[in-house]
């Protein structure tokens, strides 16, 4: 089991740890949803030491990443930052992941998820045998932190130096923080405005206690890993292992705008078939209930008694105060308003299927 | 601070039995596990249970969990108050929070006294 640099301060602080793809992670420090509730209204520090980060450069760098990812690595700005995945000959999805090309244009940076990160690395090394480029798997010499949350850009401007109101959505920067030189970007995986910092190993603790003196007075907290699915869930976005994974293809997953078909990419040719073939005949579709009992993933979805669906993710939305789903449903029934069921415990509650994402913050 | 008139089930269930009757509940390390409770489906009275098998599901903001009967029999009261107030999970888990009772009419051989089942928590962590 790998710890990150904040473990003892996690659990100084009450954090529930639990193992997650290898890693000991805090779940939870309060109630879930309470946690959920405060990222939406105010700020919440996370610790995200556990993804996987990794340099990509050489001469080669973006002509690799055109190979690697589905995203369009040549139209990325410097200092622009871009969603992809990685897939297989089949046109599977082995990964999602960001890719960020470097502020001075030298390289390029690609963070990936944890449980992903092994085989990523060995699909990255795979690939780059063909290119003049060095893979470099950082994720032990840099931590990262993420502030999420509508307050994060006056908090994070208390120990920043850079300009944060000048620093786009899915742009990042070099910039120095409580002292630190270090890169910023404005990303995150909730569906609220915030900051990740790629924090050199050894100050990950001055930065996280930084973020916390500066934020505590206007009510941020550490959140855990619960949270932060639920929030992405309420933001519509995928989770590796449930949304997509080693059955599905991108464009049934409705990520068809993070693949671009202008560049030979591994997979390329399965997608054209796909394509061709006017898809696979199911679609990933989101699924509200007011039902007592909270849709799960595995779950079936039934129209008329028969199964023509599966549950990915389900969580309880503290934001909606409803029920939420994703779901895998035949493509004649993911029309938004369509009335479905789902079956637990060999009973059928209703549902119904729903525009994503659920939550869409007022920008 | 768990009642020593109890027995339990490595799967954090307890039970009390007086006069051929069992009140069954989960105990304070099944509570704190499974945290942000938000349902629960016990059976009503006249369902019968069976030692060891699933008699109701409890679930929290994360996960669904079964509950797993101590002894078979029929219950014969079930507390229908305590779904719609899962609070009471935290506050008296060997208390209030009792989940049913039941007329025994056998044990499960894996029932543990109260000694055993604090070692059991403890190496579950």
């Amino acid at each position: 089991m790998q710890a990150t640099a904040l473990e003892s301060t996690h659990v100084a602080l009450g954090a529930r740890m639990v193992p997650f793809a290898g890693w000991s992670m805090p779940v939870q420090y309060r109630a879930i949803l309470d946690e959920a509730r405060t990222v939406r209204t105010k700020a919440g520090l996370f610790d995200l030491g556990h993804m996987g980060r990794v340099k990509v450069h050489g001469r080669q760098a973006e002509a690799f990443l055109q190979r690697l990812q589905t995203n369009d690595a040549a139209a990325i700005p410097p200092g622009r930052i871009r969603y992809a995945m990685i897939l297989n000959e089949q046109g599977i999805t082995q990964d999602d992941i960001l890719v960020y090309r470097n502020p001075k244009n030298d390289g390029f940076f690609v963070v990936i998820n944890a449980g992903n990160t092994a085989r990523d690395l060995g699909i990255m090394r795979d690939v780059a045998k063909g290119f003049d480029v060095v893979v470099d798997d950082c994720t032990n010499k840099l931590g990262m932190i993420a502030i999420q949350g509508p307050l994060s850009q006056q908090i994070t401007q208390q120990i920043c130096k850079g300009d944060l109101a000048a620093l786009k959505y899915y742009a990042w920067m070099d910039t120095v923080v409580c002292g630190i030189p270090m890169t910023l970007s404005r990303t995150g995986y909730t569906g609220e405005d915030g900051f990740e910092v790629y924090v050199p190993t050894g100050h990950e603790k001055q930065v996280w206690d930084a973020f916390m003196a500066a934020g505590e007075k206007d009510g941020m907290t550490a959140i855990g890993l619960g949270a932060r699915d639920t929030l992405r869930h309420e933001a519509g976005m995928p989770l590796y292992g449930h949304e997509i994974d080693e059955t599905t293809n991108p464009l049934e997953a409705g990520l068809d705008w993070a693949v671009k078909m202008n560049h030979d990419f591994v997979g390329k040719a399965a997608l054209e078939k796909v394509l061709a073939a006017g898809g696979t005949g199911r679609k990933l579709v989101g699924i509200t209930s007011s039902s007592k009992r909270c849709p799960r993933q595995g779950y079936p979805i039934v129209s008329g008694g028969t199964q023509i669906g599966q549950v990915c993710s389900g969580s309880i939305s503290p934001t909606l105060d409803t029920n939420i789903a994703t779901a895998y449903v035949r493509t004649e029934f993911a029309a938004p308003g369509t009335q479905l069921e789902f079956v637990v415990r060999d009973k059928a509650e209703p549902c119904t299927v729903a525009a994503m994402p659920f939550y869409k913050r007022a920008r | 601070m768990r009642p020593n008139d109890c027995k339990f089930l490595k799967s954090h269930e307890w039970c009390k039995i007086e006069n051929g009757i069992a009140t069954i509940g989960i105990t304070d390390y099944a509570v704190s596990h499974l945290s942000d409770l938000v349902f629960l489906d016990l059976p009503n009275k006249g369902a019968s249970v069976t030692f060891g098998e699933s008699f109701g599901e409890i679930e929290s903001v994360k996960a669904v969990s079964s509950l797993y009967s101590p002894v078979s029999g029929e219950v014969i009261d079930s507390n229908k108050n305590l779904p719609d107030n899962l609070e009471w999970l935290s506050q008296e888990p060997f208390g209030k929070a009792w989940m049913l009772k039941v007329k025994v009419t056998a044990k499960s051989p894996d029932l543990l006294e109260g000694a055993a089942y604090d070692a059991h928590c403890k190496a579950e962590g």
